[in-house]
C-alpha cells in the first residue's frame, strides 16, 4: 500500500512487516540501503527504492548478499546510517564479510535485517540467521509484532551507534509478510556528508583505517561492545512479561512465536496460570532480567521455531544461576514438547501448554469432525507448477527431447529460482532435473561431474542457472569448469529479470533498483570473454533449441547455451496473449490418437484441459498465457496458433 | 465511528490459486476494516507457494489486538473462495458448525486433474459439500460476471462485495470505494466499483441468478 515520504506522521495504516521494517529505517534517516532478493524479505528494498532520492537515500539491487553488505559498510564507514536486507542463506553467502566487518567495528548506525523462512514455505532449506549472531558476537533482536518492526528497526540504528558495531534485526516470513497496523512516527531531515576519515593510526576505531587487525586487539574491544549492548538490553522495552506475579508456567519467547503464545494461552483459557516472558532482544541474553523473571516459577516452556538457540541459552544462564533461582524443569524442543522442524502456530503451542498443564485445547464437536473428514478426504491435491507461457516448462521441454534422443542418460544439476520446481517436483521438470542446492551450485556441481568421465562417467552433465543466479554465484563454478576442461552443458535460463521474488533488476537490465538507466552487463559477452562459443537460441522455438542441445551435448569441454525468454509474468507480457490458441477438433485424434495424451499427461501447462466426456485437448481460455508453443509439441497438429490481433 | 464485531477477533480465510488476486482482495478488505478502527492482522505467504499451488490468506479483525497471523484449526468464521475446491480444502482445516462460505465456481483445475491422475469433483458435489459444512454457503459465478466486466482477475473484488453483503462485517460500498480510489491508478476505480456492486447484489438477493 502507499508508503512513502509523503504518508502523513501519526496515521495508523496497515503495513506488511516488511514495509513497516522499511519505514522504521526511514524514520531512523537511513541513507544507503542495499540486498539481493529472496523471500521473504524482497519487500524491504523495493519498499525503500519508491522512497529513493538522489544524495538523500541510495538503495540498490546488489549482485549478491555479500555485495550489499559491503555497500551497506562502505557507508557506514563514511558516517552514515546503511541496511544491507537478504534472506536467511544470503547471510551464509555474507558470513565471510561479516566476520571481519565485526572485528573492524562500524562507524554510521549499520543494520543487517535477515529474514528466516521457517518451514521453508519460500525456500529449499529452513537454515537460521540467529545462529550468526552468537557465531559473530553482535546484537541479535527480534520484532513480535508489525508496530514492533518498525520501531525496533529504527532503534537497531541508534543501538549500532552506540556500541559502533553491526546489529542483526531478525524476521519470520510470518512476520515479514503478514500484516498489521503501524501508527507512523515522524521522519527525519536527511542531512550529513559522507566522509571517510582514516588519517589516524590501525588502533583508532574512529579515525583509523577500518580493518579488523590488530585482531586479539579488536577481538576484546567488539566483546566489551556487546557488554555494552548486554546492559542496554537489561532495560529495554522490547523485553516484556504480561501474567499472573506468580504463574504455574513461565512461557519464553520471541518473534512470531510470542503470538502464536498468547493465542495459546488464550484459547486455554490459562491467562491465571501462564505468564509470557516476551524478548526483544535475544542474543547476547540479558541476565538480570531472565533472572527476575525465572524466579517466578518452577516450570518453563521456551517457544521458538526450529532449533533451540534461545532455549539453550535460558538454560545456560539458568545453570549460572541455579542457586539464586532454584532448580527448573524446562520444557521446549529438547524433551519433545515442540518440533525442531518446520514452523509452529498456535495450535502446536496450545497442544504443549497444555499438556504441561493438563488441559484440553477446544475441539471442533465430534459428530462435525467426522462429517468434516468424509466430505473432504476427495479433495485432488494442487501441485506447484510452472504458470502457463513460462519459458521454463518449455526449457525443459527442449532439454528432454534433446536427452531422450541423446540416450546416454544425461541429467541437469538444478538451482535456486523458480526453475528450481524442476528438481522440487520432478513431473514439471520432465524428470530432467537431479540437483539443487545454494545459489550456483549447479554450476559447481556439474564441473564436478564434468571430471568424473575418466572415473567410467559416461553421462552427459548439464547446469541450467538463471540470469540473476548467474551474476549472484554462477561465474567463479562456471570459469572453474572453463579452466579444468570439465565436460558440462550450461544452460542460462535467461528470463529477464528476478521473475521468482517479483522482478527486480539485475546486472543484465538496463535500469537499477531506483528505475535509473543503468549500462547493462551481457551474460553473452561475459560467457564470450571466458572464450567459449556461446549459442542463444527461443525455448519457444523447439525444435531450434533441441538440435542446439543435441550438438552441444556431443562436444567435449564447457559448452554455453542461453535459452532468452521472457517471464510470462514479466510487465511486457502479463495479461497479453501474443497467440489465440484451440485445439482443432477434426485433428485432435484423443485416445485413439497413439500420443498418450502428451499434450495433458506429460507436458502439462495449466492453460490445456483434457476433457474427459468428449476424450479430446481443449484450451482453457482464461488460464491460457497464448504463449504458442504447445503448437508444436502436438504429433497430430491440432493445437493450433493464430496470432492476436494487437489491442 | 465504530460498530462491534460479532465475534472478537473475527477470522476470515481468502482461498484461492496462485493469481487470481487473493493477495489484492486480503489487502482491501483489511483496508477497509483498519479504517473503520479495527485492528487487523493478515497472515499470508508469497513466493513459490503462489506458482500454481493453492494460496491462503488469514484476516483477524479485532476491535482491540493483533492477533496471530494463523487462525488456529477449525476457528474461521468465514471463507472467501476464489476457487470452489480450496473452499473444501480451508474447511478441512479451518471449518466449524459455524462457517459462513462464499464460494466463486469457476474451477482452476490442479496438474494431477489435467493429467487424468485424479478427477475434479462436480459442481454438484462441491455445492452439496460446502452446504453440508457450512452454517450459510453462498456460490458466485464471480469468474463469469468478470469476464462480462472485460477482465477475469475482477472476480476478486465480486467476492469482497459479497462478503460486504453478507453484513457479517462493518463494510459497505462506501469505505470500498476510498479504499479503491487511494490506492489505484483512476482508469480502474470504475471497474472495480461495478465488480463490488455485482459480489454485493449476488448476495443480497433471496435467490440470485447464479446460485
Amino acid at each position: 500500500m502507499a508508503l512513502d515520504r509523503e504518508q502523513k506522521e501519526e496515521a495508523e495504516v496497515l503495513l506488511m512487516g516488511n514495509e513497516a521494517i522499511a519505514r522504521g529505517a526511514l524514520e531512523a534517516g537511513v541513507r544507503v540501503a542495499a540486498g539481493y532478493p529472496g523471500t521473504p524479505s524482497s519487500e524491504i528494498i523495493e519498499t525503500l527504492s519508491r522512497s529513493s532520492e538522489t544524495g538523500k537515500l541510495y538503495v540498490e539491487w546488489s549482485t549478491n548478499e555479500k555485495v550489499a553488505m559491503e555497500v551497506a559498510a562502505a557507508a557506514s564507514f563514511a558516517g552514515l546510517r546503511s541496511l544491507c536486507v537478504m534472506k536467511q542463506n544470503g547471510v551464509n553467502v555474507a558470513s565471510d564479510f561479516l566476520l571481519h566487518l565485526t572485528g573492524s567495528g562500524t562507524r554510521g548506525g549499520m543494520v543487517l535485517v535477515a529474514c528466516d523462512d521457517p518451514g521453508a514455505l519460500s525456500s529449499a532449506n529452513e537454515g537460521e540467521s540467529r545462529h550468526f549472531a552468537r557465531l559473530m558476537e553482535i546484537p541479535l533482536i527480534e520484532p513480535a509484532d508489525f508496530q514492533e518492526a518498525k520501531e525496533m528497526t529504527r532503534w537497531a540504528f541508534d543501538l549500532s551507534e552506540q556500541i559502533r558495531n553491526i546489529v542483526m534485526v531478525r524476521s519470520v516470513t510470518r512476520m515479514s509478510h503478514a500484516s498489521g497496523n503501524v501508527v507512523l512516527g515522524t521522519l527525519p531531515a536527511l542531512e550529513g556528508k559522507a566522509e571517510f576519515l582514516c588519517d589516524g593510526p590501525l588502533s583508532d576505531p574512529e579515525r583509523g583505517p577500518v580493518v579488523s587487525a590488530p585482531v586479539m586487539a579488536k577481538h576484546r574491544l567488539q566483546q566489551e561492545k556487546l557488554r555494552k549492548a548486554i546492559a542496554l538490553f537489561e532495560k529495554s522495552p522490547f523485553n516484556a512479561y504480561s501474567g499472573p506475579e506468580k504463574p504455574e508456567l513461565l512461557i519464553i519467547t520471541s518473534s512470531a512465536c510470542t503470538l502464536y503464545s498468547r493465542e495459546a494461552v488464550s484459547r486455554l483459557h490459562a491467562e491465571e496460570r501462564a505468564g509470557i516472558l516476551k524478548l526483544g532482544t535475544t542474543w547476547p541474553l540479558p541476565p538480570m532480567l531472565l533472572k527476575r523473571h525465572l524466579r517466578k516459577t518452577q516450570k518453563v516452556l521456551i517457544v521458538e521455531e526450529v532449533l533451540p538457540f534461545l532455549e539453550d541459552h535460558v538454560k545456560i544462564l539458568a545453570a549460572e544461576q541455579a542457586r539464586e533461582i532454584g532448580i527448573k524443569t524446562f520444557y521446549g524442543k529438547n524433551d519433545g514438547a515442540l518440533p525442531t522442524v518446520g514452523e509452529l502456530n498456535p495450535d502446536l503451542v496450545a497442544d504443549a501448554v497444555g499438556r504441561i498443564l493438563g488441559i484440553d485445547p477446544p475441539a471442533i464437536p465430534a459428530e462435525y469432525g467426522e462429517k468434516l473428514r468424509r466430505l473432504t478426504e476427495f479433495l485432488p491435491k494442487r501441485d506447484q507448477t510452472f504458470c502457463p507461457g513460462c519459458p521454463h516448462r518449455a526449457s525443459y521441454w527442449g532439454i528432454r527431447e534433446a536427452l531422450q534422443r541423446d540416450h546416454r542418460g544425461g541429467f541437469v544439476c538444478g538451482d535456486i529460482g523458480c526453475y528450481a520446481m524442476a528438481t522440487l517436483s520432478q513431473a514439471a521438470g520432465f524428470h530432467t532435473a537431479k540437483t539443487l542446492h545454494a545459489m550456483g551450485s549447479g554450476t559447481g556441481i556439474a564441473s564436478g561431474f564434468g571430471k568424473l568421465g575418466p572415473f567410467g562417467m559416461t553421462q552427459p552433465v548439464l547446469a541450467v542457472c538463471g540470469d540473476s543466479t548467474f551474476y549472484h554465484a554462477a561465474i567463479p563454478a562456471l570459469i572453474n569448469a572453463i579452466h579444468q576442461r570439465a565436460d558440462m552443458t550450461f544452460i542460462v535460463l535467461d528470463n529477464g529479470g528476478t521473475a521468482m521474488t517479483g522482478f527486480q533488476s539485475h546486472p543484465g537490465l538496463d535500469v537499477n533498483a531506483m528505475g535509473e538507466a543503468a549500462p547493462m552487463v551481457d551474460i553473452a559477452a561475459i560467457c564470450g570473454a571466458m572464450g567459449v562459443p556461446v549459442t542463444i537460441e527461443d525455448p519457444f522455438d523447439l525444435i531450434g533449441t533441441r538440435e542446439t542441445l543435441n550438438r552441444l551435448l556431443e562436444e567435449p569441454g564447457v559448452k554455453i547455451l542461453i535459452l532468452k525468454q521472457s517471464c510470462a509474468l514479466s510487465p511486457e507480457k502479463k495479461g497479453k496473449k501474443r497467440f489465440l490458441m484451440r485445439v482443432d477438433d477434426t485433428l485432435c485424434r484423443g485416445e485413439a490418437c497413439g500420443c498418450n495424451r502428451l499434450c495433458t499427461r506429460i507436458f502439462r501447462c495449466p492453460g490445456l484441459l483434457w476433457n474427459r466426456e468428449r476424450k479430446r485437448a481443449e484450451i482453457d481460455e482464461v488460464i491460457c498465457a497464448g504463449c504458442g508453443f504447445c503448437a508444436g509439441i502436438c504429433p497430430a497438429g491440432a493445437i493450433r496458433s493464430e496470432e492476436a490481433a494487437k489491442p | 465511528m465504530r460498530v462491534n464485531l460479532v465475534k472478537d477477533p473475527y477470522n476470515i480465510v481468502i482461498t484461492g490459486v496462485g493469481g487470481q488476486g487473493n493477495v489484492m482482495a486480503s489487502r482491501v478488505l483489511s483496508n477497509m476494516l483498519v479504517r473503520k478502527g479495527f485492528k487487523v492482522t493478515i497472515g499470508e505467504t508469497f513466493g513459490m507457494s503462489q506458482r500454481g499451488g493453492s494460496v491462503m490468506s488469514h484476516i483477524r479483525v479485532s476491535s482491540a489486538s493483533v492477533w496471530s497471523p494463523q487462525i488456529p484449526k477449525g476457528a474461521a468464521d468465514l471463507i472467501v473462495a476464489l476457487e470452489p475446491i480450496e473452499a473444501i480444502r480451508v474447511l478441512a482445516g479451518y471449518g466449524n458448525p459455524s462457517v459462513k462460505v462464499v464460494v466463486n465456481l469457476r474451477p482452476i483445475y490442479p496438474v494431477g486433474v489435467i493429467t487424468g491422475e485424479e478427477e475434479y469433483p462436480s459442481a454438484e458435489t462441491i455445492r452439496a459439500t460446502v452446504t453440508a459444512l457450512a452454517a450459510e454457503a453462498r456460490f458466485l459465478a464471480a469468474t463469469e460476471e468478470a469476464i462480462r466486466l472485460g477482465n477475469p482477475i475482477l472476480g476478486n473484488i465480486i467476492m469482497i462485495g459479497a462478503v460486504a453483503g453478507l453484513g457479517v462485517l462493518p463494510i459497505d460500498r462506501e469505505i470500498f470505494e476510498r479504499v479503491i480510489r487511494d490506492g489505484m491508478p483512476a482508469a480502474r476505480v470504475e471497474g472495480n466499483l461495478r465488480a463490488f456492486a455485482i459480489g454485493e447484489a449476488s448476495v443480497a438477493l433471496k435467490s440470485p441468478p447464479s446460485q
